[in-house]
């Protein structure tokens, strides 16, 4: 479509809408500004995996295995973006039934330059949910840091897209069932984080804590980098979060607007139970509360006002922290880079909280009201409830069954004490990060 | 001739060397060290898991003087490197029985 062809008819849709009916006013027209938005909605989400998260996580690790991390997050991108192009958007986003896609829309079939998601071309649509179906495998490998085999991680992530990713992705986003229930999920609180949460969670379980868990010290060895990672995962959930209207609109504003807040909000509650706890606040703290504000906004963020979001990234960095806490001090579960309570229970969170913020009955509080079908706030919270327990329990089961088969297939899914003691840069990549 | 190796905190170091150099002392010799004594360690949290860091920044300061000059260089030392609180550091005196200086090839008395 040229330009000139374009303009034509925005500007002549309002007028011949009104002479020739609805069929030719239903007629989805293609939009310049939507399309650029979601352009660069889809830069802005990858920039939250590369370099975001490789740098966010990278400095989390110790020095010895700081390039492992990076190259697990580029390797997964690379991977995740070309399964995603030949099956996973298939799987998620073609008709299928109410559990999972079909093979239709394999290798973009029967999808050109001119075929519309809506009002922008599919194939920008299916390279947005790319960078989605790239983040959220990358998420999960906090839990095994470390310590896992680079082919697991390799077998791992590619199996869990297709079989994890895909069909969550479908039953919240793609039509499926959950969609029909009227499940709210804004920009992935389900979808991503509580997926990336449990995988994670479920990782650390399988392959056991890191030889000195609890007993030596395990520390960040560049929180600088972690910070700098931090700021980018902030700057592109705006792509995130904003993204996920699909236009350039009000709605996208006011998600913007919302996840910023509650990042803020987060950031400050997390800073300040650390301030109150221990005399100090910590810079690790600061942007763990942000990723926790984000985490738990992002399911609810188009659904919720700006001061709804202020009190969903309170909740969100309250919940975490003592999450945090006591996943690792009472549960000693080796998550290495804290993925469950920060990504999983934000997810679960903010899961819960869209169905109740997303109220217009809460004052200055309220949001834009429930799901079609869903008439009670008791209604709302039930579909969310319920999308929260069969994301969790299918992620779980799924993501076990995949570590246990991978085990076997690989002999072993992590690396011998030996190797984990020298550090997965040299002993899987046969470099190092620093020669300082 | 005397060996004076004092360990102070980092903060201090230009205090010292100043206080040094009013007495005559021409030369020092400064490393970056680690350890602890009175004070232990400090403890550090990343998101609630607690690590003991038993090995605080310190600087050793070694010098080399006559014997005469003993009392006057741990006083000028103690006088600029105290603070009164606990980690302020320690100061050992030994017998050095032997300097040379490389480029002259002096020895003892004339070599400090």
């Amino acid at each position: 479509m040229t330009f000139a062809n374009t303009l034509l008819r925005l500007v002549l849709l309002p007028a011949l809408s009104g002479f020739t009916g609805s069929a030719f006013a239903d007629e989805v027209q293609f939009s310049g500004a939507n399309t650029a938005w979601i352009l660069s909605s889809s830069a802005l989400v990858l920039l939250m995996t590369l370099p975001g998260l490789a740098l966010f996580y990278g400095g989390l690790v110790r020095s010895k295995n700081v390039l492992s991390i990076l190259m697990q997050c580029f390797s997964i991108a690379a991977i995740a973006s070309v399964l995603w192009f030949v099956l996973g958007y298939s799987l998620a986003f073609s008709e299928g039934n109410g559990f999972i896609g079909d093979f239709s829309k394999a290798l973009l079939a029967g999808i050109d330059r001119d075929s519309l998601f809506g009002d922008i071309p599919e194939p920008l649509f299916m390279l947005f949910q790319m960078t989605f179906a790239v983040i959220t495998p990358a998420l999960i490998i906090g839990g095994f840091a470390e310590r896992m085999k680079f082919s697991a991680v390799l077998v791992f992530s590619a199996a869990w897209l297709l079989l994890v990713y895909a069909p969550i992705t479908h039953w919240v986003w793609g039509g499926g069932w959950l969609a029909q229930m009227g499940l709210y999920d804004f920009a992935g609180g389900t979808v991503v984080h509580i997926t990336a949460g449990v995988a994670a969670l479920v990782a650390a379980k399988v392959l056991g804590p890191r030889k000195g868990f609890l007993n030596s010290a395990i520390m960040p060895h560049n929180l600088t980098m972690t910070v700098t990672g931090a700021g980018l995962l902030w700057v592109g959930w705006f792509g995130f979060n904003g993204g996920s209207a699909l236009g350039a609109n009000g709605t996208a504003a006011m998600a913007i607007l919302a996840t910023h807040l509650a990042a803020s909000m987060g950031a400050i509650t997390w800073a300040g139970i650390e301030w109150y706890k221990f005399g100090k606040a910590s810079a690790l703290g600061i942007v763990t509360g942000m990723v926790a504000g984000l985490g738990t906004i992002t399911p609810a963020s188009g659904y919720v006002g700006p001061a709804g979001a202020i009190v969903i990234g309170l909740l969100g960095g309250i919940v975490c922290f003592f999450s945090t806490v006591y996943i690792k001090q009472k549960l000693k579960i080796d998550d290495s880079l804290d993925v469950f309570p920060v990504h999983g229970v934000g997810g679960i969170l903010g899961t819960l909280l869209a169905g109740i913020f997303s109220s217009t009955q809460l004052g200055i509080f309220s949001g834009y009201g429930f799901a079609e079908g869903n008439e009670t706030m008791l209604e709302q919270l039930s579909v969310q409830a319920i999308g929260v327990v069969a994301t969790f329990a299918y992620t779980a089961i799924v993501s076990w069954l995949l570590f246990v088969i991978i085990g076997k297939l690989l002999g072993g899914l992590r690396v011998s004490t030996e190797k984990e003691v020298n550090g997965l840069d040299i002993s899987e990549h046969e470099e190092s990060g620093y020669s300082l | 001739m005397k060996l004076i190796t004092a360990i102070i905190k980092p903060f201090k170091i230009d205090d010292v060397r100043e206080a040094l150099t009013q007495l005559g002392i021409h030369g020092m010799t400064v490393t970056e060290v680690r350890g602890f004594g009175r004070q232990k360690g400090h403890t550090e949290l990343y998101r609630g898991a607690e690590y003991a860091v038993d090995f605080l920044p310190k600087m050793k300061l070694e010098i080399a003087i006559l014997d005469e000059q003993e009392d006057a260089v741990i006083e000028a030392i103690i006088e600029a490197a105290h603070t009164g609180k606990v980690g302020d550091g320690k100061i050992f005196v030994t017998q050095l029985e032997q300097v040379v200086r490389v480029r002259t090839k002096e020895e003892g008395v004339d070599a400090v």
